[in-house]
């Protein structure tokens, strides 16, 4: 039924999508780039891909920054090409993909401002996917409180800045604290808004982003032990959705050692083999494992916004194996140049 | 002398010889310490030598290991990291002091390293995503930094060490070619003034002695001459004459020296 009126609206966008997912690295292409010897190779194995000559007008010789920017730069030409086709509630559903880079964006100018650095060589550093209007205006305010009450407001954070902190506790609080306050707001509420969207998208979004949830979850549960976050604190930081909530986000915001956290991840069978070390494989790479496979399984259903997302993951994923790649490569430290993660 | 240029400027006295002596005697105890401590720092030496081998290939393997752990850390969190770790840090967690050794009289200066536990300022530095990476980092490159302070104190001692045997060598080696041949060729120099002095001594006395006999020979003859002349013209008695040279031998006479 939905497909009757997806095609009239999002038929095109989706084409192309799937047209830019054909595009992504296969695993024979990665086993070639694996043989390279140096960065030149690694070019031309790169030109008989998608990528073509995107590294043509680079002057000098190669470094691994400079393919991971250049990469980045054409996965956000792409994405701005589709931005700019999408109609409601697609482009609402782009933003919101957008806002999880706006967050890291304006945590790193908050830091700028709360450190009264020059800000404005900061915006180069800025993300350009959460670039938007009123981000060269963060620049302008001096201190905290012009921040909050002019310039924060504007944004299209400002939601998430209104429930979450006052003023005050952008002083007081750490950055990272404020930093994962704000993206915890932003996944519940684009959860919440998948949630309205027509049936396929709705639970293919819902089954990524309670992924996305109970990893963060899990990072921050692992990453706070010996510091001196509280258990509130915690829960604060979590998400309240996911496979893991609500026992589970409990129980992870109590834990103190790696042990407990895997008791506990393990109760949730699709997380099972997370803590399994024996393949030589970190729960890093059980993440962006099981992420992959997520947006692999994304791609099987038609009609659905959730295509997109898989797309702008995986091209992620490709770019920082590609930089992985390189950086195995230009270090000579071949050994573990197969800790990359292939998606097809 | 073939070594005339290569010896002091003194008068050869007596007490100039002995002052000579002194120094001669001087000069081989300064020789003999400065040799000692010219080995022991040759020793040291070597030893840190080898030790900065050690390190410099230390530091390649460390410093592979922490590059590779930051390649890691970008892989986990993207580019902005750094950043992020920049700007939260306010306090040095990782200090180095500095101290003085004694080597020989030498002071090498010695760096050490220290962390300040409580000073862990990016420790929520990738809460989200990666924060164990950067941890990981974080101790991958203190380490580096470790063989750094280790490798730079070294260093610093070699250097010094290297000087300072420089210089020590080349007062040993002044004192064995130069200062004490010379004082030897000096102290040659003076007992060879000095009997040269006491051989011209002894040949004037015998002059002396010489004339002094030859003067006495003529006037016994000029006296034996005139008692002749007396005894011939007076006609006095023979003994007289004869007793005469007897006479001679038996006077004193201070300029002579038997």
């Amino acid at each position: 039924m939905e497909g009757i009126f997806f095609n009239g609206n999002n038929g095109y966008i989706e084409g192309i999508v799937r047209g830019y997912r054909s595009g992504l690295l296969t695993s024979a292409v990665y086993s070639n780039l694996t043989q390279c010897d140096t960065l030149e190779d690694l070019k031309l194995q790169l030109s008989a891909t998608d990528y073509g000559n995107f590294l043509a007008n680079v002057p000098g010789s190669l470094s691994t920054s400079i393919i991971a920017e250049k990469a980045t730069q054409k996965l956000i030409e792409e994405f701005r090409y589709i931005r700019a086709q999408a109609v409601q509630p697609l482009s609402k559903f782009m933003d919101f993909i957008t806002y999880a880079y706006m967050i890291d964006n304006v945590a790193l100018l908050i830091t700028g401002t709360l450190h009264e650095r020059d800000t404005h060589e900061l915006l180069e550093r800025c993300h350009p996917l959460g670039w938007f209007e009123s981000l060269p205006a963060l620049c302008v305010a001096t201190n905290v409180e012009e921040l909050y009450n002019t310039v924060l407001i504007d944004t299209p954070l400002a939601p998430y800045f209104k429930d979450c902190l006052s003023a005050a506790d952008l002083d007081d609080l750490n950055i990272e604290i404020i930093r994962n306050t704000l993206y915890r707001a932003y996944l519940e509420d684009f959860y919440a808004f998948c949630k309205n969207l027509s049936h396929p998208s709705n639970e293919i979004m819902a089954s990524l982003l309670e992924f996305e949830a109970d990893r963060r979850v899990i990072n921050i549960s692992l990453n706070s032990f010996g510091t001196d976050i509280t258990r509130d604190e915690r829960l604060q930081l979590s998400p309240k959705f996911g496979k893991l909530y609500p026992s589970g986000t409990e129980a992870l915001a109590s834990a103190d050692d790696i042990e407990q956290v895997r008791i506990t991840v393990e109760s949730v069978g699709d997380y099972k083999g997370f803590f399994d070390t024996s393949n030589n494989k970190s729960l890093e790479d059980h993440f962006y494992l099981r992420e992959m496979e997520l947006c692999r399984n994304a791609f099987t259903q038609q009609f659905t916004y959730s295509a997109i997302w898989a797309w702008v993951k995986a091209k992620e994923q490709e770019i920082r194996n590609i930089t992985w790649i390189a950086e195995c490569i230009a270090q000579n430290q071949k050994e573990r140049i197969q800790n990359y993660i292939s998606v097809f | 002398m073939s070594g005339a240029a290569n010896r002091e400027a003194v008068f050869p006295t007596r007490m100039t010889l002995t002052l000579m002596k002194g120094k001669l005697k001087g000069a081989t105890t300064g020789h003999s310490l400065l040799k000692r401590k010219s080995e022991a720092l040759t020793g040291r030496f070597r030893d840190i030598t080898r030790r900065i081998d050690e390190a410099k290939r230390k530091m390649g393997r460390v410093m592979q290991v922490a590059a590779f752990s930051l390649a890691e850390v970008t892989y986990a969190t993207g580019d902005s990291i750094g950043y992020q770790v920049q700007e939260s840090v306010k306090n040095a967690r990782f200090r180095v002091r500095a101290k003085q050794e004694n080597v020989s009289g030498v002071y090498l200066p010695q760096f050490e390293a220290f962390y300040i536990e409580e000073n862990n300022d990016f420790k929520l530095t990738g809460l989200g995503r990666g924060g164990q990476q950067v941890q990981k980092a974080k101790e991958v490159y203190s380490k580096a930094v470790e063989t750094l302070i280790e490798l730079a104190s070294l260093q610093t001692a070699f250097v010094i060490l290297d000087e300072v045997i420089k210089v020590t060598n080349r007062r040993v080696n002044a004192i064995e070619h130069v200062i004490i041949p010379r004082t030897e060729n000096t102290i040659k120099y003076i007992n060879n003034e000095l009997d040269e002095l006491e051989r011209e001594e002894f040949y004037r006395l015998k002059k002396v002695q010489d004339k002094k006999q030859r003067d006495a020979a003529a006037q016994a003859a000029e006296l034996a001459a005139k008692q002749a002349l007396d005894a011939g013209h007076l006609r006095a008695p023979s003994a007289l004459t004869q007793s005469a040279p007897e006479d001679l031998t038996a006077d004193k006479d201070d300029d002579i020296i038997f």
